[in-house]
């Protein structure tokens, strides 16, 4: 075991794979010579050439759409977007042309392409850098979206999501890249749609993804003090969507708490939640409960902000309501 | 320049059948045997023609919406289209894409493509592949006038440009953005002018001449494969009929019609052809034949082919998943 921070995670995961396959390339707006906006592709420009590692000029469309075009002759490119947000600049490619191509050609071409998507907020950036629009593209058929929340995984679902024929949407929280956390001496691909059980309970279980898995394990550890034992899931793929776990939980605790930083309205745990209202209802013994953001943009002021978003306390507090 | 007579007899062939597949699926979109949406290229035969006449086999072509002639003049299936084109599970994509979103990555046609604008990021993607892989392909970015105006058009040119990508841009600029004639829609007359933003060769030619096509695109495709970059092509051109199948075509008058219709581009090769000997009017007659009895062949393989099962529906979502329809 190594120690490594989320974001060199990430890195980790698309060296390996550049090493192995010229193909696989890196793209976007100041991943090169500047190493990243969140300096997740640091030195691999050096590395790797900026044939390899190019930067592009701020044009979010054809950042997708050279991956679109790149990934269905030949090549397994990763495009970044600075932002999330910024990827309603580049939705046509996204939503019309990478998730539609196969289906629309009767599955005769692949796009085994990435589009990785720093997300979130918590760093006082306001409401045009700071949004969690990750139901945006759970909802589009086509599209495969992963959310890891460590190094670990962020390592292992890199080589996953470059390995995989199909458009991968990797978010990635931008206030946990300087976490740290164990990553093997041998890094594996880790399957999509595999949640992962961050702590194991019997009174509750709270499911979550991304940057809200912390905040669920602090809830736990509070909750622990009042006597409830709660399991914290960490779904890591959000589609493929590992309902087995979810089941296997829901059937040891009786009760759900489903967390994230999106606004609630519309967010994709309304999916999740509607998916055991209908699939797993008999395994419940009190209501499902949603964490989310407040139904609002988000605002610049760190007070607002702070108050904006969900964290451990509204956790704890959601949890309390079912005892 | 001087083409041998058999590229000009090829050409030919190909234009005739555009004209002649176009023509029957408009014949048969107003019986009602095809459904849906219907852009046909009748009038503009000479720019996919021409265009297309450059390429090898395992170049790419990007297609829009009015996309039948890219993908016959690039040598896709007219079997495998007219299925498409009725919705079977033989057609190119299984009834599952239609007329809009036809495609053969085999032969290097990466789609028609349903919005307008999309194709030339896509180009330039591909074009990337091309200059990353190191072989000497080229990518033929065909779009109208209106997409013109779409951010796409800057974006994938602009990125080309500094890139020195092998894409060559071809506008077929017919007058319109659907209703909007393109002095309504734009400021400028010649879309060629735009290249000088790119610090691109931009080019005007009459889309109706396929060999002011050929030459102009050839010339784009050899400095492409030699590493120099992309160009625009700009060729002005008409569509026959409406922006659609039952387009009431209210925008334009019958005079303006009439006038294109003087300039249509396969009489005016077939008058060529004849003038310089190189076919007789027998031969005319008899290729037209042939091609009629080709097309015939497709339709009839179109109406004998199997609808697609229920299943179908759900496969090729992705490579790997196939979701188990449980609960609607």
């Amino acid at each position: 075991m190594r120690t490594m921070t989320y974001g060199e995670g990430i890195r980790e995961g698309m060296r390996i794979r550049m090493m192995e396959d010229p193909n696989v390339i890196i793209f976007g707006e100041d991943v090169g010579q500047f190493g990243g906006c969140f300096g997740v592709t640091a030195g691999m420009y050096e590395e790797f050439s900026g044939e390899r590692v190019r930067d592009t000029p701020i044009s979010e469309g054809v950042i997708i759409g050279a991956a679109v075009g790149s990934a269905a002759t030949g090549l397994k490119p990763i495009a970044e977007l600075m932002f999330m947000d910024f990827s309603t600049v580049g939705m046509d490619q996204l939503v019309n042309q990478a998730a539609k191509m196969r289906y629309m050609f009767g599955g005769k071409i692949a796009l085994p392409m990435v589009v990785r998507l720093p997300s979130g907020g918590g760093v006082r950036a306001a409401a045009q850098h700071s949004q969690s629009l990750e139901s945006w593209f759970t909802h589009v058929p086509g599209l495969k979206v992963v959310y890891p929340s460590n190094a670990a995984d962020a390592a292992g679902m890199m080589l996953t999501a470059i390995d995989d024929d199909n458009p991968v949407i990797f978010v990635e929280h931008k206030a946990i890249y300087a976490i740290k956390g164990e990553v093997p001496d041998v890094i594996e691909p880790i399957p999509f749609g595999k949640a992962s059980v961050k702590k194991e309970g019997t009174d509750v279980t709270i499911l979550t993804y991304g940057k809200q898995v912390y905040d669920a394990l602090s809830a736990a550890e509070t909750l622990a003090k009042d006597g409830i034992d709660a399991e914290v899931v960490d779904l890591r793929s959000l589609y493929p969507l590992d309902k087995e776990a979810i089941s296997a939980s829901l059937k040891k605790t009786g009760k759900i708490v489903l967390v994230s930083e999106e606004v609630k309205r519309g967010g994709y745990i309304g999916e999740i939640a509607a998916m055991i209202a209908e699939e797993f209802f008999f395994d419940l013994d009190a209501p499902i409960q949603r964490v989310g953001a407040l139904n609002t943009p988000i605002p610049f002021s760190g007070e607002l902000e702070d108050y904006v978003l969900p964290n451990d306390i509204d956790i704890v507090n959601t949890v309390k309501k079912l005892f | 320049m001087k083409l041998s007579n058999e590229k000009i007899l090829s050409m030919y062939d190909t234009m005739l059948k555009i004209r002649k597949f176009e023509e029957k699926a408009m014949g048969l979109f107003a019986e009602g045997e095809i459904p849906g949406f219907v852009h046909l290229y009748l009038g503009e035969e000479a720019v996919a023609t021409g265009a297309c006449a450059t390429l090898e086999a395992d170049d790419f072509i990007t297609s829009t919406h009015r996309g039948h002639g890219h993908i016959i003049a690039k040598g896709g299936d007219m079997n495998f289209m007219m299925a498409e084109l009725y919705g079977k599970e033989t057609g190119y994509c299984k009834g599952k894409g239609g007329s809009m979103h036809i495609a053969d990555r085999s032969k290097g046609i990466l789609g028609a493509n349903g919005i307008v604008g999309a194709g030339h990021n896509i180009a330039a993607g591909a074009g990337l592949s091309v200059k990353h892989r190191g072989t000497d392909q080229v990518v033929l970015c065909f779009f109208g006038d209106g997409s013109t105006n779409q951010s796409t058009f800057h974006e994938a040119l602009n990125l080309s440009s500094i890139w020195k990508l092998p894409v060559v841009f071809i506008c077929e600029n017919n007058g319109y953005g659907i209703s909007m004639s393109q002095e309504r829609h734009q400021a400028i007359k010649d879309i060629a002018d735009r290249a000088v933003a790119y610090n691109i060769p931009g080019v005007t030619v009459d889309g109706n001449d396929v060999f002011a096509v050929y030459e102009a695109v050839n010339e784009a495709t050899k400095r492409a494969r030699k590493n120099q970059g992309p160009t625009l092509v700009e060729c002005k051109t008409y569509r026959h009929r409406g922006h659609f199948e039952g387009d009431p075509t209210m925008y334009r008058t019958d005079e303006e019609l009439q006038e294109w219709l003087e300039k249509d581009p396969v009489k005016r090769m077939e008058k060529f052809m004849l003038e310089n000997g190189i076919l007789g009017q027998e031969d005319l007659d008899s290729k037209t034949a042939a091609i009629d009895e080709v097309i015939a062949t497709a339709v009839k393989f179109a109406q004998d082919s199997p609808k697609p099962s229920l299943e179908s529906a759900v496969e090729n979502v992705y490579s790997d998943i196939v979701e188990e329809v449980k609960v609607r």
